[in-house]
């Protein structure tokens, strides 16, 4: 207890140094989050994919269709339960700034497909009935102040023209992790005006969505499909979502690899200011802590001290960033959301976190008090007065 | 007739030296005396005779290269770090020249941590604690951090942390020397009190011949040699 008592004492005995000490960790610690937090949320797409879900696209590039004719073959395989599918858009709403994904899909099995949107049944009723109709995510309709019966006029980049859209529903994530900024329309407004402007993009389609009977039918149902249209002109390559997604994010696989890095690089940086603060407080101390030798107390007591000293710098400065954290992620993921919908600080980066800093604790600890040990008491001793 | 009193410390042949770099410097020769119980011996020499690298051997911070040191029926010699560190808890009260007090710990705290490494419970702790201070007269500066005090007062406090917890052998290195007259006078008074009246083996490293008179015992040491004709010397 006398122990504890001595080495929270001597953690803030000096309380500038501890002080900066404690604010470069705090600074470190919301630094990591916040990486971590934007490495969470460049996969967030990949974490809200469910595992029996298949996404089929051209095996070539998925900027090349496929025949909609598909639809009825992928449907007949067995292990499939419901197929849907859509295009990617890329409509822009008044100028580029505004990016958000949009898809035209087959509305009615889409939205089987993914429960995790969540519309009121007048809702979806009312989207099922207009072809013109579209829904958007609650996030991307409180971004532009969209309401319900608004039309809103996307400007098409892969298909030309204005393209007017009423809003018949205004979906929620079934919880937080789902991305609420999706701007979703009818496939057959897109496909009918195809067949009047452009015919042979017409009946095209630039993925199926396909859900599973059971998740572990994935891997067979995928090959089905694949040996279905092999040798035709669109041969397809059929993986599962989570699988669709990485790839994706394999294509910025090297930023994300750096913003890894720098995390590191910042809990390492910190480790060395902490274990200079740990040297320079030991070497101040080791006069007392040659006193407690000459008092019977043994090497255990002398690490003890300076291990509990470096945890309590450490923890305190950690339980700061971590808490400030939160507010930081709400700033940077509302100033980010075009690009990253999904901004939440996950539990795991806070356990990160709290390991970080009882590594940085310990990293910074373990020279000092191996040198607070080993020196003699009447060295330690000497260096009084 | 006086029986004359057992010795508590047996000093025998003792050889200290330190090695700096690849030289070797001889500290201590050959000592050999014995220190009775209840004896307050004063050590004194110039400065690098040894002095403290006898006291710190003697109290067991230290190890010589060769000999004996035995203290009551203990050979501190053959003791391994672990044992010593044991041993100097139930056996050495320190009283150093800059009080060493932990500055974090109020002197009630101080008084009360060698009392941690014994069987006694907190509330048992804390009344040993005030009545050494108590005994130094200090109970008014209880709950005061060292810097709240004068430097007297704190070597007051480091007297109480020596004594809390009975040692065998009081050993003091240069107790009055960060110290004005007076509160020297007061230190010394009280080390005085401590041997006259509780009997208390006291070993005393001083430069001070004031401090070296409140001594029974007078020992000499020159450049790591005791000086054995002007050794023994009651004053």
């Amino acid at each position: 207890m006398m122990l504890l008592k001595i080495l929270f004492r001597n953690a803030f005995h000096n309380k500038l140094r501890s002080g900066l000490t404690i604010l470069g960790i705090t600074v470190a610690i919301l630094a990591f989050g916040l990486l971590r937090t934007v490495i969470d949320a460049w996969y967030a797409g990949v974490e809200a994919a469910s595992a029996s879900r298949l996404v089929t696209r051209n095996a070539i590039s998925i900027i090349f269709p496929l025949p909609l004719a598909y639809n009825e073959k992928i449907r007949q395989i067995e292990g499939v339960k419901h197929v849907s599918y859509g295009n990617w858009f890329g409509g822009i709403y008044i100028n580029e700034k505004n990016f958000f994904p949009n898809f035209c899909v087959e509305p009615k099995t889409y939205m089987v497909i993914y429960p995790e949107f969540v519309l009121t049944p007048q809702e979806t009723k009312a989207f099922l009935a207009d072809r013109k109709g579209f829904v958007a995510g609650r996030k991307l309709a409180t971004r532009f102040g969209w309401k319900i019966g608004d039309t809103v006029t996307l400007k098409g980049t892969i298909y030309p023209g204005n393209w007017d859209f009423v809003l018949r529903g205004i979906y929620r994530g079934r919880d937080e992790t789902i991305d609420e900024s999706q701007f979703l329309f009818h496939w057959d407004y897109l496909n009918e005006t195809m067949k009047k402007v452009s015919p042979q993009r017409a009946d095209q389609v630039g993925f199926y969505m396909i859900t599973v009977a059971r998740p572990d039918l994935s891997p067979e149902v995928a090959l089905a499909v694949d040996r279905t249209f092999k040798n035709t002109l669109a041969e397809t390559l059929t993986e599962t979502e989570k699988a669709f997604n990485q790839g994706f994010i394999a294509m910025s696989g090297a930023i994300v690899t750096a913003i890894q890095m720098v995390s590191f690089v910042v809990i390492l940086i910190i480790m060395a200011v902490v274990a200079n603060t740990m040297a320079m407080t030991t070497r101040e101390r080791i006069g007392d802590y040659a006193i407690m030798k000459t008092m019977g107390f043994g090497g255990g007591a002398i690490a003890f001290m300076i291990f509990g000293e470096s945890l309590v710098i450490a923890l305190t400065g950690c339980i700061a960033g971590m808490i400030l954290t939160f507010p930081a992620a709400a700033a940077f993921g509302s100033s980010l959301s075009n690009y990253f919908p999904i901004f939440l600080v996950s539990d795991e980066t806070l356990w990160l976190d709290l390991l970080a800093a009882l590594l940085i604790a310990v990293c910074a600890a373990i020279i000092p008090t191996r040198h607070a040990i080993r020196v003699g008491i009447a060295d330690g001793l000497r260096r009084i007065g | 007739m006086t029986e004359p009193k057992q010795p508590i410390v047996e000093i025998r042949n003792i050889f200290k030296s330190y090695q700096r770099e690849n030289l070797v410097v001889p500290v201590l020769h050959d000592i050999t005396f014995d220190i009775a119980d209840g004896e307050f011996l004063a050590l004194m020499g110039p400065s690098g005779s040894g002095k403290t690298t006898l006291l710190n051997l003697l109290a067991g911070i230290d190890k010589a290269d060769s000999g004996v040191i035995r203290v009551g029926d203990v050979d501190i010699t053959a003791l391994s770090e672990t044992e010593l560190a044991h041993w100097r808890a139930n056996n050495v009260g320190f009283i150093f020249q800059f009080y060493n007090l932990i500055p974090v710990l109020r002197a009630v705290e101080n008084v009360e941590l060698p009392l941690h490494l014994t069987a006694l419970s907190g509330r048992e702790r804390r009344e040993h604690a005030e009545t050494a201070l108590r005994m130094v007269n200090l109970d008014h500066r209880m709950d005061h951090y060292p810097k709240e005090m004068s430097g007297g007062e704190q070597q007051r406090v480091a007297i109480a942390r020596a004594i809390v917890t009975d040692p065998t052998i009081l050993v003091a290195d240069e107790p009055t020397g960060d110290l004005d007259r007076a509160s020297a006078g007061e230190i010394l008074a009280m080390m005085q009190s401590l041997n006259d009246d509780m009997g208390k083996t006291i070993i005393m490293v001083t430069h001070d011949p004031r401090a070296a008179e409140r001594a029974t015992v007078l020992r000499h040491l020159d450049k790591g040699f005791m000086n054995h004709d002007a050794s023994q010397d009651p004053l």
